[in-house]
């Protein structure tokens, strides 16, 4: 055994002995974590900037990266809508001064976005370190997190092109964050406690109801809308006091398929969150594979390892995500599916 | 509004207008019912005998039987062999309940993995949600993890950062007890206008069962967590979102559990499994799914779901961080929006009522759209930050309504109309909606959801 090994295992068995003698109602149950394992897992960041690793990222790095792996959900502006609500729009350089966003207010039809709302910096450095690529969360080095934060305040107009994201440096940058000021918690709903804001009484006779006392309907379904939400008929019990209203002949809003189906399993693995059947969407419309493949036998094997491993080229720039996690079957049966039309369940 | 509907007294039960019955099924084609109306006498009797004969497949009766089909016909399933034991290794529902099911919006959200499917409240008896109905939310898709794989770390302001296994954490001490779980966005899309049709989509992302679990305040002390300084405590999720919140210790110590166990069973994956964490009383999105992390801090986190969503717009353009608690709420379930009344005569209406602060009071009902409102009776068992059902017996004529529950909790707050909440939140707060529900009667039976103001 190497010195750092004898060294390594006698913290290990100190911190086993203090954890034994600390426990005392529960022998046997659970054990002390090792550091690797807390700082494996203890990857939170807060608004003081606590549990921020050291690194850098720059603005170029970080369009580089938003181009690989982040354009073809959020947009190549990080203004698309088409799958996520939209990261950039809606702030100004005055928001930046005043640390409130004006929208909010003046603009209220406006889709809010993520520079809109987002108070700390932190919270949007956290969360793209935790949980994106949507594909393939914890998968950016620091570096790259430094970087794509950046880029998006770039594309807000809040970071000049030449800038470099640190740990050093994004105290100050903290003061830029266009909604910083814009949230309260001055409420009643944290605490169990907490003191309601609104009020109502147990009236129970002649209560005022509307605005002249009288009851008025003033919103419903307007009658185009009937069948939005499919056949209410096939939405509620054939027995009992009640049946569902027929709304719709065909269009039904269907409880999920067995994904054993091509087209539930299509759903099931995000295909469809870049394809369509007949249409362009990030990536080619099943239609367009079929169509360039036809009569192609080895293209079944070729597309199937173009599945589970990735690719890009073959149709533009915007590669595909490798989806190691699909069964081989699974994937097949998907390539059979699309050569054949993509027909729907 | 026509004055004459009335609540029933269960001293009052009225006469109960006559259903019109329909005919054995359909014995008669239009040729015969021309004959009958023709003075053919006897017609009926006749062919009432050739059809009993023709489905018992035994001797005619001696004489004309005079009753519906279902019971003067030997059925199938009374004259043959049923299914033996353990046919479904595990229990399904009947076929016959197959459109209660969980269901998407349409159009609510684009990506089915960062999506919700709703509880089909309409069909629900009671207070308990089945395991494979209860409402769906996940923010990066939904795993199933091998328990023997999961893991448990405790770690942040502790004597000492501590793991567990599924086998360490089952072994602690458990209890089990039945909360009802709101997300904060339930009824959100109605804010400003009816947007959806029936209480599935106004009200299903809400579902109650019964947990099982070890009081997070157990384990907290086995860290032997500070008592001082720790102030917070952070949960964080194993799945590909790491979905983490923040919770306040004063909860965390109340009536936080850690639950493995739902309904009796496990978790379903869909819901934690094998582990999540259970906050009585605040919104769905706290009681963090494939729980793999607690940890105690000093101050409050700002992790993505409690300050970029989960916040709520204001009118003043402030938008409201850590607004946890669900308030005290109630809605009708039966009859509800896209039903329809099968005929005139009596029913119960009935309802759920919750509240994120505590018990439920009472609850009254209303049927001319909040001017006058009865007392409901409240079914048992009334339980803390649990799902309460709700009755009252009501004998429809016919004539249009516009029904109404409205819940009052044991701190005495009472469920608030739409137009006082929004006279304080405006309409953009998406967020905790708990404004009083209406379902508009029309003299066809039809009900719809409606907003009175």
């Amino acid at each position: 055994m190497s010195r750092s090994a004898k060294a390594l295992l006698a913290v290990v068995l100190a911190l086993s002995a203090s954890a034994a003698m600390a426990q005392g109602k529960y022998p046997g149950i659970g054990r002390v974590a090792t550091p690797d394992e807390v700082r494996a897992w203890d990857i939170d960041v807060r608004p003081d900037f606590k549990g921020l690793p050291a690194g850098s990222g720059s603005v170029a790095k970080g369009q580089q990266v938003w181009e690989g792996k982040c354009a073809s959900c959020h947009g190549v502006f990080g203004e698309s809508n088409e799958f996520f609500t939209p990261i950039v729009g809606g702030v100004t350089p005055e928001d930046v001064k005043r640390g409130r966003v004006a929208a909010l207010i003046s603009k209220p039809e406006l889709q809010r976005t993520t520079l809109m709302k987002m108070s700390s910096i932190a919270t949007l450095w956290d969360y793209i370190n935790r949980a994106m690529p949507w594909n393939a969360p914890k998968s950016l080095s620091v570096e790259e997190v430094y970087a794509v934060t950046a880029f998006i305040l770039n594309l807000g107009e809040i970071l000049p092109d030449s800038f470099v994201l640190s740990d050093k440096n994004i105290g100050e940058v903290q003061k830029l964050v266009p909604n910083r000021n814009g949230m309260t918690r001055k409420h009643g709903l944290w605490d169990v406690k907490g003191l309601p804001d609104v009020k109502n009484t147990l009236c129970m006779k002649d209560c005022p109801v509307g605005a002249g006392g009288k009851v008025q309907i003033v919103s419903s379904i307007p009658d185009y809308a009937r069948d939005a939400h499919g056949n209410l008929a096939e939405q509620n019990r054939v027995v009992g006091p009640v049946r569902g209203v027929v709304t719709a002949k065909g269009a039904v809003a269907q409880a999920a398929p067995a994904p054993s189906e091509p087209g539930a399993l299509a759903n099931a693995s995000n295909c469809l969150a870049c394809h369509a059947t007949d249409r362009k969407v990030v990536g080619p419309s099943f239609n367009e594979i079929a169509g360039r493949y036809k009569g192609d036998n080895a293209a079944p094997s070729r597309l199937a390892a173009k599945i589970k491993d990735g690719g890009a080229g073959a149709w533009g720039n915007v590669p595909m995500p490798p989806h190691a996690g699909m069964k081989t079957e699974e994937i097949q049966l998907l390539v059979r599916w699309i050569l054949n039309g993509a027909v729907p369940n | 509004m026509r004055p004459c509907l009335l609540f029933m007294s269960a001293d009052q039960t009225g006469r109960r207008p006559g259903r019109v019955m329909r005919a054995p099924e359909n014995f008669l084609g239009p040729a015969d019912i021309a004959a009958v109306k023709a003075g053919r006498r006897d017609f009926l009797r006749n062919s009432l005998l050739a059809a009993s004969a023709a489905l018992a497949g035994a001797a005619a009766p001696l004489r004309a039987a005079d009753g519906e089909a279902a019971i003067l016909n030997p059925s199938a399933f009374s004259t043959s062999l049923g299914q033996p034991v353990a046919a479904r290794a595990y229990g399904l529902p009947s076929k016959y309940e197959q459109n209660l099911a969980r269901r998407e919006s349409p159009g609510l959200t684009r990506v089915s993995a960062a999506s919700v499917s709703f509880a089909p409240l309409q069909g629900f008896f009671g207070i308990i949600t089945p395991s494979g109905l209860h409402f769906e939310r996940h923010h990066q898709g939904w795993q199933d993890i091998d328990p023997a794989q999961h893991r448990l770390m405790v770690n942040g302001l502790v004597k000492s950062a501590r793991v567990y296994t599924m086998d360490d954490l089952m072994r602690l001490p458990s209890v089990s007890r039945m909360h009802f779980i709101e997300c904060g966005a339930n009824s959100g899309m109605e804010w400003g206008n009816v947007a959806v049709p029936t209480v599935q989509y106004t009200h299903g992302m809400l579902s109650c069962c019964e947990f099982t679990g070890v009081p997070l305040s157990v384990l907290l002390d086995d860290c032997g967590f500070d008592r001082k300084n720790g102030k917070y405590v952070l949960a964080e999720g194993g799945d590909g979102a790491g979905l983490t919140r923040t919770i306040a210790m004063d909860r965390a110590l109340d009536d936080v559990l850690v639950a493995w166990a739902m309904n009796g069973e496990m978790l379903r994956p869909e819901n934690g499994y094998p582990l999540r964490l259970v906050v009585p009383g605040v919104q769905g999105v706290s009681w963090v799914k494939w729980l793999r992390r607690l940890e105690v801090g000093d101050q409050p986190w700002f992790a993505r779901e409690e300050a970029m969503h989960y916040i709520d717009l204001m009118p003043d353009g402030l938008h409201r961080q850590f607004t946890s608690i669900q308030e005290c709420k109630s809605v009708i379930t039966s009859p509800s929006g896209g039903q329809k009344l099968i005929d005139k005569g009596y029913y119960s209406i009935t309802g759920l009522a919750w509240s994120g602060r505590g018990k439920i009071r009472r609850v009254d009902v209303s049927l001319d759209g909040g001017r006058n409102w009865k007392q409901a009776r409240l079914e048992t068992p009334v339980l803390e930050k649990c799902l309460t059902r709700f009755n009252i017996p009501w004998v429809w004529d016919g004539g249009p309504a516009i029904l109404q529950s409205r819940a009052q909790d044991s701190t005495g707050y009472v469920q608030p109309q739409s137009r006082q909440l929004r006279a304080v939140r405006g309409t953009r707060s998406i967020y905790h909606n708990n404004a009083i529900q209406s379902w508009g009667l029309a003299d066809t039976g039809e009900v719809s959801n409606v907003q009175v103001g």
